[in-house]
């Protein structure tokens, strides 16, 4: 069949169409947008009638597709490694009522932070919830794991945690693809009340995870992508983790034969295979992207049996993504070394488009919170974080989707005053609702700025559920409505803007501003494609 | 045959228009390929880069090698010292001389085409004013993609080609003012 030049996200995508996938439910992050995105514009996803609409968030997204599941159909989720902290409960529980048709969940991990708060690695979620990982090495292989993965999940009745970090998600080659296979039609499970998780059908299905875990490390399933290269004599064996295996090649792939290599594309790792590796080597390098994992394990808690390297003792640095040079570094070779970056050459942070409404808002805010003299702004994920960079330096506060209504809450109860929010249209209706509820029950002497740009900004202006709805859900949650106000960040409404801000500033309880403009990049698109639509109808 | 290639820029400015071009060619000549892209928080105007890797036999990382690049393909003139750690003893450097200047501490622009010199294998030229002369702003791009063509290992009909692909659905106006960059690029290097 013909190849596609995918990104390891595309690949992933049309292997899941492929396999005859009937819906997939995400929320936007980096790196793992795309899926969706690729799903969505899909004419064989549309021929095919696949469900393919943006989730409120990464719990909605999960439950929805556990739902799909259940069912009887195949389901994929994909978000990005903190997605699955917000997923987690759904996700833990998915394991042990199990599956019904295949559900994999694919959680696009962000070592060295691109764009993201943390490092967290999936892996770490698959042995928490005892679910088999897959972590394909390139793109056709994340094309032909989607397979196995759909596969494995039914065979198993469990989920499967599909793990990529950003380099492949985002790097394109080209792809072979396979034969289809046609959705399932609908079916109950065979057990009926496994879904039902009271304390004793929970116990029961507990008891029958932990086998089913114990029986994946040697499941050829799993074992099969993991291989095992025997060198020459002994010497030093590595085990490379997904995409690590790139970069050992790099450097070694005239010389293969130097070294024992187990490379690893799925978890739980048989023990036998590292076994041998162990038994026929004086040392092991472990090579994985995100936490020592692998490499603990192999350490133990004593860590005197094997002579192990890795990110835990300093051959490789304990923090960001592997690259070439690094490995070659931790194999004792000589890394590639180009010339110094000369001294001119400066910083370029990102920082606001030209235009932008969300900058408009903080010239406001900022000329206000300074009248105030005091006080503090906590702000939320999206692109109104850049607050904190020159020239505003407004922004305290950046944690996690909703935490800038809830610290602000927490820091008003301790007296802080005024204590501001500000938060984006899709993050409020990701994990700002809850929060704003419990401003609103304890009337908390706090103003929250909902940054209103009718999308989802930051991941490149994806549908925002918030969408005119936000004046319905404020009131529906029970904001007074003389506190609730709507300003159109704009230059020419400066002072005006200020003089509601600073009202609001100053009431003692809680009120709501929406600062609401359009972002200008889906502006610029949307103007495109009307001119675009236009030329198309004159011919 | 191997060829490396680091495309650097500022988010915005469209450094992927490149990237898809020879792209395309590569698969054309049955080239193996990866490409690592940068989506997300830096393209708000933050520094973007692309490793681009083409090669007759299989590529393992996606990520060139520090001092492994053959070829810095730069569309701002800072931006392609950013890159210099991945640019190998004889490789070449071609950029755009005009700054895109987002920060309030750029340097002298007599400054940065310095360092430029001192970089040894070194092509700079004002793409946008080929451009404009063009008749096409928009095309600084291909500009720079043209005066980088001799050191892409694939003949130059092949890029041609590529560029008939990229924009044909956006006429042949479009098409040709593309191609009439393409060659000005290579012309504007040759001369040099």
């Amino acid at each position: 069949m013909h190849k596609l030049l995918l990104l390891g996200d595309e690949a992933i995508a049309q292997a899941a169409l492929d396999a005859g996938l009937s819906g997939m439910y995400a929320y936007p992050g980096t790196p793992s947008t795309e899926i969706m995105e690729y799903i969505q514009a899909s004419p064989q996803a549309a021929a095919d009638g696949v469900h393919r609409e943006w989730s409120s968030n990464e719990k909605t997204a999960m439950e929805a597709a556990l739902g799909m599941s259940y069912a009887g159909k195949r389901a994929m989720v994909a978000m990005k490694h903190v997605g699955l902290n917000v997923a987690a409960d759904a996700f833990i529980n998915s394991a042990v009522t199990g599956v019904n048709g295949g559900l994999v969940v694919v959680s696009a991990d962000d070592p060295s932070m691109h764009s993201s708060q943390n490092e967290q690695d999936s892996r770490f979620y698959g042995r928490f919830a005892m679910v088999p990982v897959m972590e394909p090495r390139n793109q056709q292989e994340a094309y032909d794991m989607i397979f196995e993965a759909f596969a494995l999940s039914e065979r198993y009745r469990l989920p499967v945690l599909f793990r990529i970090t950003t380099r492949l998600a985002h790097s394109r080659s080209s792809v072979a693809r396979r034969d289809r296979i046609a959705q399932s039609s609908v079916s109950m499970p065979s057990d009926p009340r496994r879904f039902i998780l009271l304390p004793a059908i929970a116990r029961r299905q507990y008891r029958a995870l932990a086998e089913a875990y114990e029986k994946l490390y040697t499941d050829d399933a799993v074992d099969g992508l993991n291989r095992l290269k025997t060198g020459n004599g002994r010497g030093t064996g590595v085990i490379a983790c997904g995409i690590a295996y790139n970069y050992l090649m790099e450097n070694i792939a005239d010389r293969a034969g130097d070294y024992h290599v187990l490379s690893v594309g799925a978890y739980p790792l048989n023990r036998e295979k590292v076994a041998a590796l162990v038994d026929n080597c004086d040392r092991v390098l472990v090579l994985e992207e995100g936490y020592p994992i692998i490499e603990e394990q192999l350490r133990g808690l004593l860590d005197r049996d094997v002579k192990v390297l890795g990110r835990m003792d300093g051959t490789v640095p304990r923090d960001g993504e592997l690259n070439p040079s690094i490995v070659a570094t931790a194999l004792g070779l000589k890394a590639g070394q180009g010339r110094e970056v000369p001294l001119l050459v400066r910083q370029r942070p990102p920082s606001f488009c030209k235009g932008c409404g969300h900058a408009d808002m903080y010239q406001a805010l900022t000329e206000v919170m300074a009248e105030a003299g005091q006080g503090r702004v906590f702000a939320d994920i999206g692109c109104y974080t850049l607050g904190a960079l020159p020239p505003y330096n407004i922004v305290n506060s950046c944690v996690d989707m909703g935490a800038s209504v809830t610290m602000a809450i927490g820091a008003a109860d301790a007296g802080l005053f005024p204590a501001v929010a500000v938060i984006g249209d899709s993050t409020f209706t990701h994990s700002g609702m809850t929060g704003l509820l419990d401003a609103v029950i304890k009337n908390s002497p706090i103003t929250v700025i909902i940054s209103d740009n009718y999308t989802t900004g930051m991941t490149g202006g994806q549908k925002s559920q918030a969408t005119d709805r936000l004046e319905n859900i404020c009131l529906g949650l029970g904001v007074d409505p003389d506190h609730l106000k709507v300003i159109v960040p704009l230059r020419k409404n400066h002072e005006e803007n200020k003089a509601v801000i600073r009202n609001e500033l100053n009431y003692h309880g809680i009120s709501v501003i929406l600062a609401r403009r359009e972002c200008i990049q889906t502006a610029s698109r949307s103007k495109k494609a009307r001119a675009a639509e236009k030329d198309k109808s004159k011919e | 045959m191997k060829c490396d290639i680091i495309l650097a820029g500022v988010g915005g400015q469209g450094i992927l228009s490149i990237a898809a071009t020879i792209g395309l060619a590569a698969v054309e000549q049955n080239l193996f390929l990866k490409q690592a892209e940068v989506h997300g928080m830096s393209q708000r105007g933050g520094d973007v880069q692309s490793h681009l890797r083409l090669s007759d036999s299989e590529i393992f990382s996606d990520l060139i090698p520090h001092g492994g690049a053959d070829l810095i393909i730069s569309v701002e003139p800072m931006e392609a010292l950013r890159y210099l750690p991945w640019l190998s003893e004889n490789g070449w450097l071609v950029t755009n001389s005009v700054p895109f200047v987002n920060i309030s501490n750029y340097p002298e622009a007599g400054e940065v085409l310095a360092e430029l010199d001192k970089a040894g294998n070194t092509i700079v030229l004002d793409a946008d004013s080929i451009a404009r002369d063009l008749g096409s702003t928009r095309s600084g791009n291909m500009v720079i993609l043209g005066a980088a063509s001799s050191f892409i290992s694939m003949p130059f009909s092949a890029l041609e080609d590529a560029v008939r692909k990229m924009f044909s659905r956006k006429g042949e106006e479009v098409v040709e003012v593309n191609l009439k960059a393409l060659r000005a690029g290579r012309d504007a290097a040759a001369a040099r």
